[in-house]
């Protein structure tokens, strides 16, 4: 099995504080691996120095075997890593018509034209209606992003994270702050993910991992607790003393 | 129509011309034929326009602030006299070429210290360029004339057929053109997909990264052509006043360019054309009924803009006429359409 994204022994810290520590995951091609753990465990932190925002202190990141450690986020974009972020990152003054066809066009090298009008190239219109429609955002396809309701705005945060046509995605809580009305199009979309795309989840939602996931790391203070296939993580006594520990807090 | 075939016709909405549009410049040519006896007015307002346009392409499209833009209009200015000055190129147009390549290198060059940081460091590197350059103005005498100026600049004819008259009438339909010009090529530009990146960054830096943008590489491109245009406006400056003094790098005038953006509001590239016409207009107005505190009028005026179109500013001057064309027309208003609207 080849590997798509993998991490050795990551390090990272904030002043004292060691918010990754010695993290080294394996993500297999095409697999729906979910990266679990409590508030606080440093998941995000993972997804920044996956994408490039944030720099490790130590360790590699390999993508398809090569390491892409030192460069900036926009080439991993353009290699393949694409990421949706937990609290929307959209561009509120334009249209979700604009917002992919931005996404289309970079992906297609076409994002530095300057002179050639939006709108005049066939392949990039072709594939804005095919995600407008995927991603059912046809009907608001002119309407400024701002003014959309919050589950359109999901819709969209993982639309453009699609039309890069990424090999490997990363969905930092897909269907946080979602209501329970429209979270059903948030999973339906996930869920029809292609098979070739690598998918690592974050999420705190633990029905979506179980149902959605192939195999499981669990995160704890910024380390590894275990790894596995979801039944296996389900029984695992040390991960439910995690979470019934975290509930017995929130109790 | 098919969703593909939609989705291009919805894309280049924006970009399609409107009627409002081609009334404006024709206004605008009307003016030049209307008030004969107007010109040097007219064409100080066609000016400002260009290098308020210069400053929206940065401000109102890629969202860089900046205190400094007469960097840019200031070398622009003084490498437009030298070359008339030293006859090293004569021919106008060429010389106002040269003297907007000489700012955009400029432009290029300190594009580097100004993407650097978050906006306040953009304002205090802006403005120190600017103040740099004037002082550097003021030492190297020999060249610049220092706080005399350069004087005695002798403008040939334009192409070597059309002369620069004395009221100032070829000076305008030159500007005119310039600007019309100029302002074609930033209108192709912003709805170009480098145009809607800039706006994507303005928008959100970190999501416009996550797809791909090289945002340092577009903020260094728009900042080095805005420097071209203001180059340009600084060179026509010259070229129609027959003078460069140290004022052309003087902190009021970019902060003067400024206002003209609030005042025409950003990022839809009209904003400085209208605001420029209206912020000479209201300085004339209050100029005369008050000649000593007409500074304090503009302030006024400028606080009450402020306050009442707070996220809205490029929006209020469409109203009116939008109000117009609803009325007559019974549909939904298309004069400029506004690119952005935070």
């Amino acid at each position: 099995m080849t590997i798509a994204l993998e991490t050795q022994n990551l390090e990272k810290q904030f002043g004292g504080l060691r918010v990754t520590r010695d993290l080294s995951l394996k993500i297999e091609q095409g697999a729906r691996h979910a990266l679990i753990g409590p508030n606080g465990a440093g998941k995000t932190t993972v997804i920044n120095q996956l994408t490039g925002v944030l720099k490790p202190n130590s360790g590699r990141i390999l993508l398809e075997g090569q390491d892409i450690t030192d460069i900036p986020v926009h080439k991993r974009v353009l290699r393949g890593l694409s990421r949706t972020f937990q609290i929307n990152q959209l561009y509120p003054d334009l249209t979700p018509l604009e917002t992919i066809g931005l996404a289309v066009s970079e992906r297609l090298g076409h994002g530095g034209d300057w002179w050639r009008r939006m709108g005049t190239r066939s392949d990039v219109n072709g594939e804005i209606a095919d995600l407008l429609t995927r991603f059912h955002l046809l009907d608001v396809m002119n309407e400024q992003t701002v003014t959309l309701p919050y589950g359109k705005q999901r819709l969209l945060e993982i639309a453009v994270a699609i039309a890069g046509k990424p090999r490997v995605l990363l969905l930092d809580e897909p269907a946080a702050g979602v209501p329970e009305s429209e979270r059903h199009d948030i999973l339906a979309v996930v869920g029809s993910l292609p098979r070739d795309v690598t998918v690592l989840l974050i999420e705190h939602d633990m029905d979506l991992v179980f149902s959605f996931a192939d195999r499981i790391s669990v995160l704890v203070s910024g380390a590894l607790l275990t790894e596995g296939p979801p039944e296996q993580v389900a029984r695992d006594p040390q991960v439910k003393a995690v979470y019934l520990g975290e509930e017995a807090v929130n109790v | 129509m098919s969703a593909s075939s939609d989705v291009g016709f919805h894309a280049q909405r924006q970009a399609r011309w409107h009627y409002g549009e081609a009334a404006f410049w024709l206004i605008v040519l009307a003016c030049g034929f209307a008030f004969p006896t107007r010109y040097l007015i007219m064409t100080d307002i066609l000016r400002l326009a260009l290098f308020a346009m210069s400053l929206d392409l940065v401000l109102g499209y890629a969202g860089i602030v900046s205190l400094g833009h007469a960097a840019f209009f200031g070398v622009g200015a003084y490498a437009a006299g030298l070359l008339a000055l030293d006859g090293i190129v004569n021919e106008p147009v060429l010389a106002l070429v040269v003297a907007g390549l000489v700012a955009m290198v400029l432009g290029f060059a300190t594009s580097f210290l100004v993407i650097r940081g978050a906006d306040l460091t953009r304002l205090m590197v802006t403005l120190g360029i600017a103040l740099l350059l004037e002082a550097l103005a003021e030492r190297f005498s020999n060249l610049t004339g220092g706080t005399d100026g350069l004087q005695g600049i002798e403008m040939q004819p334009i192409f070597g057929e059309i002369p620069f008259d004395m009221f100032g009438k070829t000076g305008f339909f030159y500007s005119l053109a310039v600007l019309f010009l100029l302002f074609l090529f930033a209108r192709r530009v912003v709805h170009s997909p480098f145009g809607l990146s800039l706006r994507a960054i303005k928008n959100n830096p970190l999501r416009a990264a996550a797809i791909g943008i090289p945002v340092n590489r577009r903020l260094i491109a728009i900042y080095t052509l805005a420097a071209f245009y203001a180059g340009i406006a600084g060179a026509l400056f010259t070229q129609t006043t027959a003078i460069a003094s140290l004022d052309v790098f003087a902190f009021e005038r970019s902060a003067d360019l400024m206002l003209v953006l609030v005042i025409g509001g950003t990022g839809y590239l009209y904003g400085g054309l209208v605001g420029a016409v209206l912020f000479r207009m209201l300085q004339e107005l209050f100029s005369t009924i008050t000649p000593q505190y007409w500074q304090f009028w503009i302030g006024l005026v400028l606080v009450v803009i402020v306050l009442i179109g707070r996220q809205r500013l490029h929006r209020w001057v469409l109203y009116l006429p939008n109000l117009v064309i609803k009325q007559i027309a019974g549909r939904k208003a298309v004069v400029a359409v506004p690119e952005s609207d935070a």
